[in-house]
């Protein structure tokens, strides 16, 4: 299973409006993506938990269309 | 997911077996994915010694693992208890030396090779 880098991006965006977004398709598979994700929603937040934030707006498609995807989180 | 009660269990009691214990694909001398190869080497050259969990001979664990952490990958490690993350999470520690002052702060011996 795969899923597109716009896909993805567009995912992200929506669920972070704030946010400096990079998606970066490491492979050029649509599976293996580097992603760093700048936002407020992080200042409070300890690295899990910010993990865990992005992870839950992904809604489960960490375990079907996304294989592998390196995340690098940081507050503004 | 909702965590079965006896998953739950047998799997707070692996936790507790190691200070440092890491679930992940394969075993450390012989990881079957690159994320959890990276995690297990990082602790190898932290010298710390590590209980590990091949989640690929249960598949129990390999669910319920991710619902016990709330964190839908592996590998993820566990100091004191604790979860501290990721492969990625590991990285940015072990390169910013917080890794080694979170296992000095908990007591635990490392050696550095």
């Amino acid at each position: 299973m795969t899923i597109e880098q716009v896909k993805l991006e567009n995912l992200l965006k929506e669920k972070f409006p704030d946010a400096n977004i990079l998606v970066k398709d490491l492979v050029g598979d649509n599976n293996h993506y580097s992603v760093t994700i700048e936002s407020k929603v992080f200042n409070d937040l300890n690295r899990v938990q910010q993990h865990q934030l992005v992870y839950q707006s992904l809604d489960g498609l960490m375990d079907s269309e996304l294989h592998a995807m390196q995340l690098q989180t940081k507050g503004i | 997911m909702e965590l079965e009660a006896g998953l739950k269990t047998k799997i707070q009691e692996q936790i507790q077996t190691k200070d440092v214990f890491l679930f992940m694909k394969g075993n450390p001398d012989f990881p079957m994915c690159g994320f959890s190869s990276t995690a297990s080497a990082i602790l190898k050259q932290c010298g710390v010694e590590f209980g590990h969990c091949n989640v690929l001979e249960d598949e129990d664990i390999r669910e319920g693992i991710k619902a016990y952490s709330n964190w839908p990958t592996i590998p993820q490690l566990y100091i004191k208890n604790e979860f501290v993350g990721g492969c990625d999470i590991m990285k940015e520690m072990a390169e910013s030396g917080e890794l080694l002052e979170l296992l000095n702060t908990r007591g635990i011996k490392i050696e550095i090779k």
